[in-house]
Parts: C-alpha cells; structure tokens; sequence
C-alpha cells in the first residue's frame, strides 16, 4: 500500500473529497487489473487517454470537419448529405469590388465585419498597451497600499462579458448615469450606443477597462524582473527619471510589451461576448465582428448556412495561426534576452 | 485615520515631493473610481424600486418616494408634501394628475378629493431598498433554473477537468514513454485554438452524440484544456522522484500513486486550476448561447442575456439578476485575491 496519506482537503475541497475519494476507490482495482496486464510503463498512455480522448473529439476532429464544412454548401448539419461545392464558399466570402469598401462585397457583413474588427483590434492594442503600461509603472512605485490598488485594476478581469457589458449599458443608457453628469454640467444627452462612433469608442472602452487588469499583471512581472542596481547606479549618477524610463525601463520591458501586444491581438481579433451584448452590433453593423458574423451565419440566421460560416472561420483561424505564431517567435526571443 | 494620513503623505523620500508621486496618486485615485465605480453604482441601482430607476437625474443612494395604501384604490399612491394655499403644508396621497393639476387625497380622509397645482407638491422620499428585484425573479422566471444549471456546469466540469487533466500531467511528467514529445506537441497545439473557429464542427460532434440543449454540451468541449495540463505537469515534475520510486517498492499500483501520493501533493496547483475551472465555466457565453437554445437548459450568462433582450423596460430585475451573477466571482475575488493575480502572473492564463 501506498504509505502517504492524503493530505486533508481544506474549505470547498472537502465536499466533494468523500465522493470522490470513493469514487476513486472504485477505479482503482480494475486500473491495477489492467496494470498487471499491460506493464508499469505502458499505464502512461492510460492516464493520457481520457484528456487526449477530449482533445480529439471535441479540438482535432473539429478541426478537420471545419475546413470539409468549408467546402461544402447547403443547409444540412450531417456532412455527408452536404453536397461537395469545392471553393465556392471561399469565392462567395472573397466576392468584392474592393476589399476596403465593404459595401463593394457580395457579403457585405463578413466584410464589415473584417473592417470593424480590425479598427476595433487597432484601436483596443493601442489604449491596452498605453494604460496597462502606465499603470503597471504606477503600481511598481513606492506607494502605499499597493497589494489593494493592484487588486482595484485586476478586479473587473474577472467579471463575466455580460456582467461588464450590463454593467456599462446601465450606465451608458439614454438616462444613465454619465448623461445624468453631462446634464449636470450643463451638456446634452448623448445617445451612446446608437451613435456609430460613439458606440465604437465604448465598446474598446469597456474591453480595455475589462481587460486591463490582465496585461497590467504581465507588465508589472516583467518591471519587477529589473534588476534594482540598475536604478540605484542611475540614481547615483543623478539621471532624470525620463530618461531613466526610456533608456533602463523601457527597453528592459519590451519582451513583456511584446507578449501583451500579441496577446491583446489574439483577443482582439475574437471578440464577440462584451460586443454582443453592449450593442449587438449595432447601430446597423457599426460594431458587428467577425465572430458575431460567424455565429449568426451558422445558428441564428433563419437560413443555417454551416458551410459559409466554416469557411469564414477558417480564413479567421489562418489570422489567428499567424498571430500565435508571432507570439511564439516573440516568446523565443524573450527567451534569448 | 492614520492609515489615510499615512496615504496622503508617502512619498519616495521623506520630506520631499517629485511631481511624479503627486501624478501616481492621482491616477491611482481615478483608479479606484473608475474601476469600482461602474460595478458599485450597478450594484446601488439593483436596490432601487422600479419607479427610482426611471428617476433622472438618479439619485445615489437607493431613495424612492414613499407610497401608501388608501382604501378605495387598489394601486398604493405615491405620496407628497403639499403647500396648502394657506401657507401651511399637508401630507397628501396623489390618485392622479391631469394636466398641471393633481388630485390629492388625505391618507387619513380618503373620501374628499383635494386639487394641487402641481409646482405646490414636492415628493416624500425615504431610503429603501427594494430587495423585492431580488426576490421577484426568484419566483416569477426561471431563475433559479440558470442559476442551478450555471452551478452544476461550473462544478461538474471543473471536477472533470481536474481529474482528466492531472491525470494527463501525471503521465507527461513521471513517465518516459514513446510518443511523448508528440503527446506535449498536440497539447502545446491546442493551446492557439479558440472555440471561435471550430465553432460549427464542435456543435456536429455534439449533435452527433445527442446532446444539443444538455448541459453536458457545455461541460464536456471544454473539459481538456491545455492550460491546465501544462500548469499541473510543470509542478508535478518539482515533485521529489524518490517518492514514487519507494511508492513503487512498496507494491503500490500506479493508480494509486497518483491518486495517493501524486493529487495530495499537487493540491497547490490544483487549487489554482480550480479556480481557473471555475471562473472560465461560470463566465462562459459564446458557445453555452450556440448550443443551448431551450429556455430551461440556459445558464445564467445565456439567460440574463435572453432576458435584457425581453425586459429592456425591467431593469429592475435585470440589475438584481446581474449582481447575484457577478456575486460568486466577486466572492473569490476577494478570499483569493493574492492567489488569483500570482496564477496569473507566474502561469500567464486567464
């Protein structure tokens, strides 16, 4: 028998320590069964089946059935009474006068959607790099309390997208709390989310005031990862603090920049809950993202058009592959530095 | 009141003031405002009486005019300070307005109709808070349905994944066997793969195995995450090998040493990933709103969003509904604060 104990589950561990431990119990003898069968050193593929199991069923299988899917048009769900319709789809999403006038493209909204996403992506990379930056610098000084204001940043990253996106509506709706300030103070109501470039600016925004925390927790790993000597001997030599950040702070920093970068694009470029439920795209597809587009061309449309919405996911996993690329390659050279 | 002066004058060296400390604090200030206030003030509204939400400009706290029950109108009336023509002021129930003028009775004479210009009366309004948008929605909606879904999904695949992913951890990092590099390859590439794109695909599988509108369609996709075997495997593999070894002498079966020796042992990690587990499934929407279409198999996130679509006009419910959401992250938040932003730190996952 094994000679440690378990060690004693603690708080909501231990409801359901008992039945699973029993449950655990039950496992075991067939698992030592098989043990015996098969050898010590072949239990290894046992225990990686069940995870492996998932991750084909439901990651690389998909993955496959997507880009069939692609290929294929119709309204059915089940591939093969899908007909084969070759590149169609892709020719059909790729149908344009102009790729930079979505107007000009048979599917208008994919490439609205495409426009949107990648002005939300730009604008959002930009405020998230900006305010996490500065505020991971802050939260490095020599201030009080920081444990507390470092948890104020971080709090709202773990709000859900609908529980931000409710949040910011209540306040942002025509009798809202910020037009209740811009009457007071003399202003007129401004409609936010039913002006295009209004809602444009909430929704990067809310995402960065929802996210920021996140980054800000990279940034400041990597500011404490400074060496202090470096400081001291600027210190010593009496270097503005300007120029100390640009010359010491900022160059030290950049592998972490990097990674927030990439970051922020992967999660830009998949935006869809806070969108959808601040705006639901609108006004018109002022704010309709690609995902959006994907999700409503496949289940909420009235015709399912499975086959287009695979081929517009796959064009978005090639920019995601891309990116997460770039990441790996900033990652290797973090490591270098 | 120490801690605040001791606040307001820290700076880097005593005696002096850079600008910088001045600026740091500013923005911490505006921090604190701008990322607590939002989810305060929701939480303020969701104690506010229907009539209080409609209120512009809002008031603060949750206030609201005091209402009476007069015999012989079924609706309780709203009540009013009065300024009688005589100079002196009355207490007074309004049945109705037409026009500028209101027609008022004395709650303690409700017989006689009393006609106020309109600029005479002023509201009576008193703190109360309306937990009655708590309590409604328990009652009248299927709320406690997406909340008992939401708990069930969250608990459920978080046991799950637990289980499924340390066993995979274990196995990457105790053991030396062919195909492993393969093995850390696959796990390394579903790392980049969102549920965004294969979105359609996953719902075929899912449809295939019958469980369109079960929870098990949202428990089971999710449940091997990459995060969490690199997370578990980078820990077991600081474990002293020693341990398993004697484990092994002692006769004990592989089963067991994973069970017995191995899970007590990664518990700090394991804690970690369960509160991962448990705040990706609690928050989860895009794929719960692909692939639960009927009412009574929602979660809460997919619910309050159906129901902001029906009840725009019932933001009373929908901001109570939306704290007792936010209520269990919030919860952990703040127990598991310093656990929380150090995961993240060290293990960059969110």
């Amino acid at each position: 028998m094994a000679s440690a104990e378990p060690a004693a589950p603690r708080g909501a561990a231990r409801l359901f320590a008992a039945p699973l431990s029993l449950l655990m119990r039950l496992v075991d003898w067939p698992m030592s069964a098989l043990q015996r069968l098969i050898g010590e050193r072949r239990m290894a593929y046992v225990f990686l089946l069940p995870n492996i199991a998932f991750f084909g069923l439901f990651v690389f299988l998909p993955l496959i059935i997507n880009v069939v899917f692609s290929v294929t048009g119709g309204t059915e769900l089940f591939p093969s009474q899908r007909p084969f319709v070759g590149g169609e789809q892709y020719a059909y999403l790729f149908d344009c006068g102009s790729f930079l006038d979505p107007n000009s493209c048979r599917e208008d909204h994919f490439w609205r959607g495409v426009a949107n996403t990648a002005r939300f992506t730009v604008f959002q990379v930009t405020a998230m790099v900006l305010f996490s930056l500065v505020t991971a610098v802050v939260l490095n000084m020599r201030i009080r309390a920081r444990g507390f204001f470092r948890a104020v940043y971080f709090f709202p990253v773990l709000l859900s997208p609908v529980v931000v996106a409710l949040t910011w509506k209540w306040i942002l709706q025509r009798d809202g709390l910020l037009n209740a300030g811009i009457t007071s103070l003399g202003g007129e109501r401004i409609l936010f989310l039913v002006d295009p470039s209004w809602a444009m600016f909430w929704i990067v925004f809310v995402s960065v005031w929802a996210h920021m925390g996140f980054y800000t927790l990279i940034l400041l790993a990597g500011l404490q990862a400074i060496p202090a000597d470096l400081y001291e001997a600027a210190e010593m030599d009496a270097t503005p603090r300007w120029r100390v950040f640009w010359r010491i702070t900022l160059p030290l920093l950049w592998p972490n920049m990097i990674v927030v970068i990439v970051l922020a694009l992967i999660k830009g470029v998949q935006t869809f809950d806070e969108v959808f439920v601040l705006t639901g795209g609108g006004p018109g597809t002022a704010t309709l993202m690609v995902v959006h587009y994907i999700y409503e061309t496949a289940f909420s449309n009235q015709v399912q058009n499975f086959g287009l919405a695979a081929a517009a996911s796959v064009v978005l996993g090639v920019v995601l592959f891309a990116l997460t690329l770039a990441q790996l390659a900033a990652g290797s050279r973090k490591g270098a530095a | 009141m120490s801690l605040v002066t001791k606040l307001a004058t820290a700076r880097r060296k005593p005696g002096r003031w850079h600008w910088t400390d001045v600026a740091a604090y500013a923005y911490l200030a505006l921090g604190v405002v701008l990322m607590f206030g939002p989810v305060l003030w929701l939480a303020l509204s969701s104690f506010k009486t229907q009539a209080g939400l409609l209120e512009f400009p809002p008031s603060l706290l949750p206030m609201s005019q005091q209402e009476v029950v007069v015999p012989g109108h079924p609706q309780p009336l709203p009540l009013f300070s009065v300024t009688m023509p005589d100079g002196s002021t009355r207490v007074l129930a309004q049945v109705r307005r037409i026009g500028i003028q209101a027609q008022m009775v004395d709650p303690a004479n409700p017989a006689e109709v009393i006609r106020v210009p309109i600029d005479k009366r002023t509201p009576v309004r008193g703190f109360k808070l309306a937990t009655e948008n708590y309590t409604e929605p328990l009652e009248r909606f299927a709320f406690t349905r997406f909340l008992w879904n939401s708990v069930f999904v969250t608990v459920v695949a978080t046991i799950i994944t637990l289980i499924i992913n340390s066993m995979a951890a274990y196995a990457l990092s105790i053991y030396e066997f062919r195909g492993k590099n393969t093995v850390m390859l696959m796990v390394i590439g579903t790392l980049m793969i969102p549920i965004t794109i294969i979105l359609v695909p996953v719902y075929l599988v899912i449809t295939e195995l019958g469980l369109v509108n079960s929870l098990w369609a949202v428990i089971l996709p999710g449940a091997a995450t990459p995060t969490g075997v690199f997370l578990l495997r980078q820990y077991m593999l600081t474990l002293p090998r020693d341990l398993i070894e004697a484990a092994r002498m002692d006769k004990a079966s592989e089963w067991q040493i994973y069970w017995r020796i191995v899970m007590p042992l990664a518990m700090p990690a394991l804690a970690v990933l369960a509160i991962f587990s448990v705040m990706w499934r609690w928050n989860e929407f895009l794929w719960p709103l692909a692939v639960l279409t009927k009412t009574e198999s929602y979660t809460l996130q997919i619910g309050l969003n159906a129901f902001q679509g029906e009840l725009q006009t019932q933001w009373h419910y929908l901001l109570a509904m939306t704290v007792v959401t936010l209520l269990p992250v919030a919860l952990v938040f703040v127990f598991l604060q310093r656990f929380i932003t150090t995961g993240i730190a060290n293990t960059g996952m969110k």
